[in-house]
């Protein structure tokens, strides 16, 4: 089953998706994926893996973590399917990022590895562009780079965990204007999900739809207002979004 | 006017009334986190400890000092309310009172100046931005400042018109009735007005959501163990206790 949220005459609503990528009502109206305004699939806290991917961590010149670099973002990040991301002006790099996003399924505290997969509801796609311009060594990668509104596309929808089986052998694919630029496996991870969900519900207690976005792999590209950036995880879904200037975000805001 | 949100017969109410230094303590009532929005924390935003730390700045990791505020969320499982217990970690790791003036959103703010920031306070409250041991700056303090409990947040939130000078109060610690710290809002780095500038850049605060201005460093005379009560005072605002409590007595 894949689940979703849309804006539907004004209204949040749940539907589900068909094989077509169609959105159905609860009353069995069927929208086509292009005419559905697509919400973020679920709104919990938003962890974020930093170099869980052996080959990225040596892409940006650092050495694999011996612990999970995790991150927060805020809620005002969160975009959904086909909506539009805003550039920041003035910036020299910003790029995408790929990323498989494990949904937590059921309240989970000192869950073991062994377990933590039943603590799984379901998966879906992530997009966790960064502005490199603005790191600063401090809790690095800081929120300026990583938590600006509109910067972490999710979904389009939510697949069941049992769609999708093993999830440590998934193709990730970022594709920019249709051109490949991101290609990799989760079954490079660092840190894979049934560690992550151990490690983070250690801390603290993990509730249904929050989001574990568990990291990228190397192939990372500048992106410009104008450009369409499509993540593709395999058996999980396809999400794309458009790059626009900060002018035409701000004008949105006040429209 | 002051505003609080309490548990009455396991229903969460929201509360308005004259703001007065008292507590009006009812035994039937919970307290709740005064507020339910997004809750982001400015760290290293406290003189003292940045000249503390002046040296360590030009030092690696770091190698330069931050030339913004330095932000961090800490998450929904972190809020609780007045009277509600801090758990203490069960392998006994020492924990550390973060008080802090609280500055709650009234509206909806992106982009806002300096010199307009303030129309969009509503007010404030009083956090404990509890905290393991700050060893590091360097990467997210996830695991340090996201555990279980470790944000009381209020008892209220007092309206901004109904604070003087919130630039100039007093915040007092007390950990089982005894000060152990004093400090001030004049002490932040980065004032209220500054803070909203610059978390409105590019995060859009919305009505509700908590910036925590900035806690002084974490000495011992801020640690707190299980069986403690600590209590931050800020002058006009309020005063927040919570008992810390060892983490496996704590009812799940």
């Amino acid at each position: 089953m894949k689940r979703a949220r849309i804006l539907h005459n004004g209204q949040e609503t749940d539907v589900t998706v068909n094989d077509d990528h169609q959105a159905v009502l609860a009353d069995g109206t069927v929208l086509n994926e292009s005419d559905v305004h697509w919400l973020p699939p679920c709104d919990g806290k938003i962890f974020v893996l930093g170099l869980n991917y052996a080959d990225h961590a040596s892409e940006l010149a650092f050495s694999a973590p011996e612990e999970p670099l995790v991150f927060l973002k805020g809620p005002n990040t969160l975009i959904g399917h086909n909506q539009k991301t805003y550039r920041p002006d003035n910036v020299d790099y910003m790029h995408y990022e790929a990323e498989l996003v494990a949904i937590i399924g059921k309240t989970a505290k000192n869950v073991s590895r062994e377990d933590a997969m039943d603590y799984i509801g379901g998966y879906t796609v992530g997009n966790d562009y960064a502005i490199r311009d603005y790191l600063e060594n401090y809790y690095r990668p800081n929120l300026r780079v990583k938590s600006r509104d509109t910067c972490t596309p999710v979904g389009p929808f939510i697949i069941d965990a049992e769609d999708v089986g093993d999830p440590s052998n998934l193709e990730l694919k970022a594709y920019i204007n249709g051109e490949l630029k991101q290609h990799g496996n989760t079954k490079d991870m660092i840190f894979d999900i049934p560690f992550l969900v151990e490690y983070l519900s250690a801390i603290m207690t993990l509730q249904p739809g929050d989001m574990i976005f568990t990291g990228t792999p190397e192939g990372l590209a500048d992106v410009k207002p104008g450009d369409e950036v499509v993540i593709e995880v395999e058996k999980v879904g396809r999400l794309a979004n458009t790059i626009i200037t900060e002018d035409e975000y701000v004008a949105s805001l006040n429209a | 006017m002051r505003h609080s949100r309490i548990l009455k017969a396991g229903v969460a109410c929201d509360q308005t009334e004259e703001h007065r230094n008292t507590l009006i303590a009812d035994q039937d009532t919970q307290w709740l986190p005064a507020t339910t929005g997004t809750v982001l924390g400015i760290a290293l935003n406290h003189a003292d400890l940045r000249e503390q730390m002046a040296e360590a700045f030009n030092e690696k990791p770091h190698v330069n000092p931050p030339k913004t505020p330095v932000l961090h969320i800490k998450t929904d499982n972190t809020h609780i309310g007045n009277g509600a217990a801090i758990p203490a970690p069960a392998d006994g790791e020492a924990i550390y009172a973060g008080p802090s003036l609280g500055i709650v959103i009234g509206q909806q703010a992106t982009r806002v100046s300096a010199a307009e920031a303030l129309d969009y306070v509503k007010g404030y409250t009083v956090v404990n931005e509890v905290s393991l041991a700050e060893n590091s700056f360097y990467r997210p303090a996830v695991k340090a400042k996201c555990r279980d409990g470790f944000c009381p947040i209020g008892p209220w939130v007092v309206d901004a018109a109904d604070v003087k000078e919130p630039g100039a109060l007093q915040i007092a610690t007390y950990v089982n009735g005894e000060m152990q710290h004093c400090t001030t809002t004049a002490k932040l780095h980065y004032g209220i007005a500054e803070i909203v500038e610059y978390v409105s850049s590019f995060i859009t605060l919305q009505p509700g959501d908590l910036l925590i201005a900035g806690t002084p460093q974490r000495t011992e005379k801020l640690a707190l163990k299980a069986g403690d009560t600590v209590a931050i005072e800020i002058e006009q605002i309020g005063r927040l206790e919570n008992p810390v409590v060892a983490e496996q007595e704590i009812a799940q």
